[in-house]
């Protein structure tokens, strides 16, 4: 990007800078470390210079917005068109409960669904099994057939709302309940638009909500996105989740290369079960978290993008740009989030907001301050949801495209990230892909060791955290937490009780008996899905019918 | 006990939660400090963790949660080691816990709650000085 004689002009000049200026000041007054590093360990130089970005050229690395490689993001005109949609995740207690949640939050500019779904739906069991004992409705809205589903989306038009659909396992059966739902409101698939996360990879490695071994379970996730691509084709058929992998202890770069690296899987996947890779690959979206490291965290989605549009030209051939951009959500890191005087959080949320606004994300959620206490109160998911309307309506980040491209630092980072990257895909390509890597705990320990030595950072006093090692204070104990009602299992084990009382015993054994046909062969199993719970089974019925075939996952832990 | 039996500690979690980068960490933690760690992985009942603890002969079982359903699986856990004849095993717990339910899982027979941000040495050092 620069003149030869002027970079040599700069490195003389930066060297009589090191030895005369610096070296004075720092022997007056030492700088506080001797290295300085980011929250990932990222070493941070003093100064950076067009030395560190002396072999960077434009129009390779970084390009236009909307084209190839899209380090600038992917639309072209980014958030001067619109903003981000601002997609606040939400559940708890019954389906009726959260549906005046998401009328609020829509009341109040929200401008898209995301559905948190309660333990034993994700885990795949009805509310009235024995493992879902203390769980009904806490982390999620209860879900168990087609009947709550309804009740959660009253007065929600489907073709004008889209949804996100934290589900993973059981995704084809929470889907093919909304799908049910369109057809009964008169909103044909077509006009159907949201997201299910639909990545087990990362359910394997760091999140626990599996069901099945991992070669049916792809096999799930792969007929999803193909009955997708042929009849509900503005569905965003997998969002292959780094934010779970950092949440889990990961460093930034290791994010973003495990989450690229299931996603080769995935592609490969599909590949292999006979799809064009331009046909799934438009559809294919991503999920990252974002932490209080604001430039830190830009250099890596700006790395992102460009490594992963460099994955789809190169390695799998694509032709469309569509299948080459990564699109994503971002949520804000629950993990930064402290017990201790927790209105501090609403300020680290702010500055994760920026990032992402920086980033270029298509969507996010931001934590409410009080998460690390308690499920967020209806204040603090407000607070949250005023956080990303003030950094878009008021901090001018969203005006200019890519506003930190250029800077030394963030390009010089962003090639850091994107060289690590690389090292781990190629890393994890030699020992036989994800799924080998996975199934060696080596992707679970290289997560493990981060958490570690990050942990032992905060305990040794050499990185500071507000409240927690350095700041601290005596406090009340807080009030005004939100309570989940626990009478939750009982008011869903007696809704349960008269579905399997008035439902057509005949006509849901015929849907069951289809499934399980289905399943045994290679076809497509979404379509059986849809049946079976329309005829109103439930969520456990359709899973166990799975169970019986496939038996359940048990990992190997690696502690 | 110190010096005669390394201290044998089972970490749990119950229900369906899967947040378990505490419970792995702390496993790591205590094998440091010199203690034997079994970890048993998710999705674990009562009695499941109950069957861990006779069969390992445990010293402490650590107990970790960040769903929600401590008020049920912990004193549930302290219930059965007292049927199964194991009285003397130190219970002690972990994760998103309100202040409020703490006293009420302490009268259960918790002996004590590790908040978020508590220093890995003070649940060390609690263990090392509480075990029976």
């Amino acid at each position: 990007m620069y003149d030869r004689h002027k970079l040599d002009a700069i490195k003389a000049e930066k060297e009589q800078w090191d030895c005369g200026p610096v070296e004075k000041a720092c022997a007056k007054f030492p700088e506080r470390k001797t290295i300085f590093t980011t929250i990932s360990g990222e070493e941070v130089n003093r100064l950076y210079t067009p030395l560190d970005v002396a072999d960077s050229d434009y129009e390779t690395k970084l390009g236009f917005p909307g084209e190839y490689p899209f380090t600038r993001g992917v639309q072209p005109t980014m958030y001067r068109g619109r903003f981000w949609t601002m997609r606040q995740y939400a559940g708890f207690g019954t389906a009726k409960e959260t549906n005046e949640r998401y009328r609020y939050l829509l009341e109040q500019g929200q401008t898209g669904l995301s559905v948190a779904f309660d333990l034993p739906t994700q885990s795949g069991y009805d509310s009235d099994h024995p493992l879902s004992m203390g769980e009904v409705g806490k982390v999620g809205v209860a879900i168990d057939s087609v009947d709550d589903m309804r009740v959660l989306f009253d007065q929600i038009p489907l073709d004008k709302e889209t949804t996100s659909m934290t589900i993973n396992a059981p995704a084809t059966v929470l889907l093919a309940m909304y799908l049910a739902l369109a057809e009964e409101q008169g909103v044909p698939y077509h006009k159907v638009g949201g997201t299910v996360q639909n990545d087990i990879l990362k359910e394997i490695i760091c999140r626990g909500q599996y069901i099945y071994p991992p070669h049916p379970s792809m096999r799930l996730t792969v007929d999803l996105i193909k009955f997708c691509y042929e009849q509900v084709p503005k569905w965003n058929t997998i969002s292959i989740s780094g934010y779970h992998i950092r949440e889990a202890g990961s460093t930034a770069a290791q994010e973003m290369a495990f989450t690229i690296a299931n996603g080769i899987t995935y592609v490969q996947s599909c590949i292999d079960r006979g799809m064009e890779v331009d046909s799934f690959a438009p559809r294919l979206s991503f999920f990252y978290n974002a932490f209080t490291n604001v430039l830190e965290e830009v250099a890596k989605f700006r790395a992102g993008r460009r490594y992963w549009a460099k994955v789809m030209k190169e390695r799998f051939g694509s032709q469309n740009p569509r299948s080459m951009m990564m699109r994503y959500h971002v949520q804000t890191g629950g993990v930064t989030l402290t017990a201790q005087q927790p209105i501090n959080n609403v300020i680290r949320v702010a500055l994760q907001t920026l990032a992402t606004a920086y980033g270029g994300a298509q969507s996010l959620h931001t934590n409410s301050y009080d998460e690390a206490l308690c499920l967020p109160t209806e204040e603090a998911v407000t607070v949250a949801l005023r956080t990303q309307q003030i950094v878009a309506e008021e901090s001018g980040a969203a005006d200019t495209i890519d506003p930190l491209a250029g800077s030394y630092y963030v390009e010089a980072m962003t090639d850091r990230i994107e060289e690590e990257i690389d090292d781990y895909i190629k890393k994890i390509d030699a020992m036989g892909g994800t799924l080998k890597a996975i199934e060696e705990g080596y992707i679970q320990k290289e997560i493990q060791d981060s958490a570690y030595r990050f942990q032992r950072e905060i305990e040794s006093n050499e990185r500071i955290y507000v409240g927690i090692n350095k700041y601290t204070m005596e406090e009340p104990p807080p009030t005004n937490l939100l309570k989940v009602d626990p009478k939750q299992r009982e008011i869903e084990t007696e809704k349960l009780e008269i579905l399997r009382t008035e439902r057509n015993e005949k006509v849901w054994k015929a849907a069951l008996d289809r499934l399980a046909e289905v399943s045994r062969t290679g076809d497509n199993v979404m379509p059986a899905v849809i049946e079976a719970v329309k005829a109103r089974a439930t969520v456990g019925e359709i899973c166990d019918v799975w169970r019986d075939i496939w038996g359940e996952y048990r990992p190997k832990e690696f502690v | 006990m110190a010096g005669e039996k390394r201290i044998k500690v089972i970490m749990a979690k119950p229900g369906l939660d899967g947040h378990d980068r505490g419970a792995k960490l702390l496993a790591r933690v205590f094998a440091e400090a010199g203690m034997e760690v079994v970890y048993t992985g998710l999705r674990q009942t009562p009695e499941m963790i109950v069957d861990a603890a006779l069969q390992e002969d445990a010293d402490v079982v650590g107990l970790s949660s960040l769903s929600g359903v401590h008020n049920y699986f912990f004193p549930r856990v302290v219930e059965l080691l007292k049927e199964r004849g194991l009285d003397d095993v130190l219970v002690v717990g972990g994760g998103i816990i309100p202040e409020e339910d703490i006293t009420g899982l302490k009268e259960a027979g918790v002996a004590a709650i590790f908040g978020p941000g508590t220093k890995t040495k003070d649940i060390v050092g609690f263990i090392e000085k509480n075990v029976r």
